[in-house]
């Protein structure tokens, strides 16, 4: 945890104040005076990032957006917009624009009319409005859709207009809390293309909510991993993936293979663990403490490579049992007993000159040192 | 299926589709009619009939064409111009003396009364010595009672020959027929019902108004609050469904009367004199406050069951996007709210125009509604026709009511519970 925070304060401190747009500082948030929800939640936002908060159900993401757009307040701690504390103000002075997972469009209002509302409640007139709701709709492809109502829409276009209506009176910060819930996976995936196209295009700084990972990963500027009301991780989406720092990121994002084991001598850049089983693995000392803490290694199953005769031996070598080949097309996930570990996964492209494995067969794995992290326990 | 451009479908054995569906569903269609027939045996005697019934009385006409037959045909080709000849006499001194030993010329006289006064007493008097009279008899009669030398009688006569009448509604809307078949209004002193209509709708209207600026912010809450609280007070919105109508209003007439607790109270505390107690029941208010307070739940729960399905990010949403508090509430809140305004707003007034026992009790004669006059038509004046009249208008404003809502609203928009 302690490695946490210190990332949270290193990238705070990276940040200097006049890029720095919307900041959390220290934020907690508890409903019922009985239980802390957000614990402790630092989060520096620079101005047209792309944010995403990731985290299993329950995690408190829609708290802190809600905290962010005013609809919640935080029991401590402090939220600042472009430098500006914004605990008195209230949710229609942020300007802060929402999508909603459910997208909350107006239904007895026409797309337009949902689209008009935020500009009609600040006054512009007649004229603007139109310009601007026609632009929006064109921004989002649904010229020929303004005057239908939103239940006669599908899904897809709902979420667009939903999209719309919060961009349409230009904030400079939009929150979104899972919008692509709802949506089938095709739709899903061309929606997440549109609205990093949107934001890319508009410059506008986004913070969004999902626990779906590939959605993080495919969208984000950087992502701030949470779970149990504490950001683990806030960094890159390949950092995240290539160097999580503890064993919740680990296993939160991507695939891992985990092995439990002590530390039992660290030099420098490497340590050495023994497993559970009694094997030894060389690792990259990331989160552990010195000589005789547990740890738990977490090593991606694409880095787990196959030795064949006459290949380099990389510096972790195995013999290991196949216990089941699944075949998925482009590449092939193989299940294999090694170290004591029944579920311990590989995955091998399916290139020509690979032999096919066959369960019960016995196979030499190994592994470099530096794609086997040793995490906390 | 013959229009289809496809041949029908049909299943493997090769009966088409539809029929085998129709089959398949017959039993349990059936089931479910066995298992309703019960209430509907019930509605058909206990609902559905009595309206028939009243609707049917209402118009119906029977005394005349009944109690007078040889009268009525004596009368056919009748000039109306000068008094009718003799053979018209005999036939109804004729009628008479049979109406007399079948004693049925009663309900002749109070239904010819309603029309024309006097006509009681010509008819019972006339019938009591019809046996003794000697022929000529158009003498005789006009000897006996002038009545019969009245030109108007004998219009009157021809005219309620008909099987049916609309003198009923006519008496209901305070207008009456001349004897030459014009619509007039009734005299001034009796004029009763049109009074009694406006002020059953337009205190229905104000009651309807209470009940929704006084629900409103209750119904709100209901959807809004936490379970814990929000199932207490759904508690107490339903508690008077506990408690007797009867004692509910009665109660109302302790606190509210001259002698009662408010009146008490402000002279205790000095706001009022004790000589200038308010006078707040027994007339229009306390109709007002009683109905009101007794109609309440019929205009929250309505209104409950809309806002409960109207999700709390709508509001948010609006808030969101720059909507001021009370005027997200205007622009998108209310307006989803309607479906539930207008069904219990139209739940309210029915029941309200409908309503007897709160304005019979605590409405004194100015806040009496149309519903005391047909009680009162029922009960004391016995004119059955007339009462049926009145409740036949009731009727078809509620239904006006309800169709208007509908193309309005639709029916359909609104759930309850
Ligand atoms: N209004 C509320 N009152 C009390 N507790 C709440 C309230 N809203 C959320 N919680 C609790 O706070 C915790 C975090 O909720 P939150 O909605 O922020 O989770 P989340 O990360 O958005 O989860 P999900 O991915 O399922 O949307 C949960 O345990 C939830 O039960
Ligand atoms: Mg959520």
């Amino acid at each position: 945890m302690t490695q946490t925070l210190e990332a949270a304060t290193l990238t705070r401190d990276a940040v200097s104040d006049d890029t720095c747009f919307a900041r959390f500082t220290n934020v907690q948030k508890s409903y019922d005076g009985v239980e802390l929800v957000v614990k402790d939640f630092n989060l520096d936002i620079r101005k047209g990032e792309f944010v995403t908060l990731l985290g299993p159900s329950g995690s408190g993401k829609t708290t802190c957006l809600m905290m962010m757009a005013g609809f919640e307040t935080p029991t401590h701690g402090e939220i600042l917009l472009k430098g500006n504390p914004i605990s008195g103000l209230p949710p229609h002075k942020r300007g802060i624009g929402m999508v909603f997972q459910n997208y909350a469009l107006f239904p007895h209002m026409t797309v337009a009319e949902n689209l008009a509302f935020p500009l009609e409640v600040r006054h512009l007139s007649k004229e603007e409005v139109k310009q601007k709701v026609q632009r929006a709709l064109a921004m989002v492809r649904l010229e020929d859709f303004g005057d239908r109502r939103p239940a006669q829409l599908s899904g897809g276009q709902q979420q667009r207009v939903a999209l719309a209506r919060a961009l349409v009176f230009e904030p400079e910060l939009v929150l979104m809390d899972e919008p692509l819930g709802a949506l089938d996976k095709n739709l899903r995936e061309e929606m997440q293309y549109e609205i990093k196209r949107i934001h890319a295009s508009l410059g506008v700084t986004m913070i969004y909510v999902t626990h779906d990972q590939t959605e993080a990963l495919t969208m984000s500027d950087r992502i701030a991993v949470f779970n149990d009301g504490v950001v683990q991780q806030l960094a890159a989406p390949d950092a995240l993936y290539e160097e999580p720092e503890n064993a919740f990121v680990a296993y939160f994002i991507g695939e891992n293979n985990r092995l439990q084991g002590e530390v039992v001598e660290r030099v420098g850049d490497v340590c050495s663990v023994r497993l559970d089983s009694g094997d030894v693995v060389r690792a990259k000392p990331v989160a552990v403490g010195g000589v005789g803490s547990r740890t738990t290694l977490s090593l991606r199953p694409e880095r787990v490579s196959i030795i064949r005769d006459g290949s380099a031996l990389p510096d972790n070598c195995f013999t290991a049992k196949v216990q089941e080949v699944i075949y998925l097309g482009d590449h092939l996930r193989t299940r294999l007993s090694v170290c004591g570990n029944d579920e311990f996964i590989i995955k091998t492209p399916n290139a020509e000159g690979h032999g096919v494995l066959r369960p019960g067969q016995e196979i030499e794995i190994g592994w470099s040192s530096a794609d086997c992290r040793a995490l906390d326990a | 299926m013959s229009e289809s451009p496809t041949a029908p479908l049909t299943t493997a054995d090769g009966v088409p589709l539809k029929t085998s569906l129709r089959r398949a569903v017959r039993r349990s269609k059936l089931k479910a009619f066995l298992l309703v027939s019960p209430l509907l045996l019930f509605l058909v005697i206990a609902f559905v009939m009595p309206i028939f019934d009243m609707l049917w009385r209402s118009v119906d006409n029977p005394e005349v064409s009944s109690t007078l037959p040889r009268t009525v045909s004596a009368l056919e080709g009748w000039d109306r111009e000068s008094l009718p000849g003799e053979p018209a006499f005999a036939a109804l001194v004729e009628d008479l003396r049979d109406g007399q030993a079948a004693r049925n010329l009663g309900l002749l006289s109070s239904r010819l009364n309603y029309e024309k006064s006097g006509m009681r007493s010509a008819i019972s008097r006339t019938g009591r010595r019809a046996r003794n009279l000697e022929p000529p008899y158009r003498e005789a009669l006009i000897e006996l009672n002038e009545t019969w030398g009245e030109l108007d009688t004998w219009k009157l006569i021809q005219r309620e020959a008909s099987p049916y009448t609309l003198s009923y509604y006519l008496a209901a809307v305070d207008r009456q027929l001349t004897p030459d078949g014009e619509i007039v209004k009734v005299p001034e002193h009796l004029e009763i019902h049109a009074t009694l209509f406006w002020r059953t709708f337009w205190m229905s209207g104000v009651i309807t108004l209470m009940t929704l600026l006084l629900g409103y912010p209750i119904a709100f809450l209901l959807a809004n609050l936490p379970l814990r609280y929000s199932n207490l007070l759904m508690i107490l919105v339903l508690l008077p469904f506990w408690t007797s109508l009867l004692v509910r209003t009665t109660t109302w007439i302790a606190i509210l009367q001259s002698q009662g607790v408010l009146n008490d109270m402000m002279v205790a505390i000095g706001v009022i004199a004790d000589e200038a107690r308010w006078q707040m029941i027994h007339n229009k208010l306390g109709t007002i406050i009683a109905m009101t307070h007794i109609l309440l739940p019929f205009m929250i729960l309505p209104l409950y069951s809309v806002m409960k399905t109207i999700p709390p990010s709508y509001m948010r949403a609006a808030r969101s996007l720059g909507g001021r508090p009370f005027l997200s509430f205007r622009r998108v809140y209310f307006p989803l709210t309607i479906p539930g305004i207008a069904a219990g707003g139209i739940l309210v007034f029915i029941l309200s125009i409908g309503y007897y026992i709160t304005p019979a009790l605590v409405g004194g004669q100015s806040g009496r509604f149309i519903t005391n006059y047909i009680a009162y038509h029922m009960q004391t004046s016995l004119n059955w026709g007339l009462a049926a009249a009145i409740a036949s208008i009731l009727l078809f404003v509620v239904i006006v009511f309800y169709m208007v809502f509908n193309r309005l609203i639709g029916v359909d928009k609104v759930k309850l519970g």
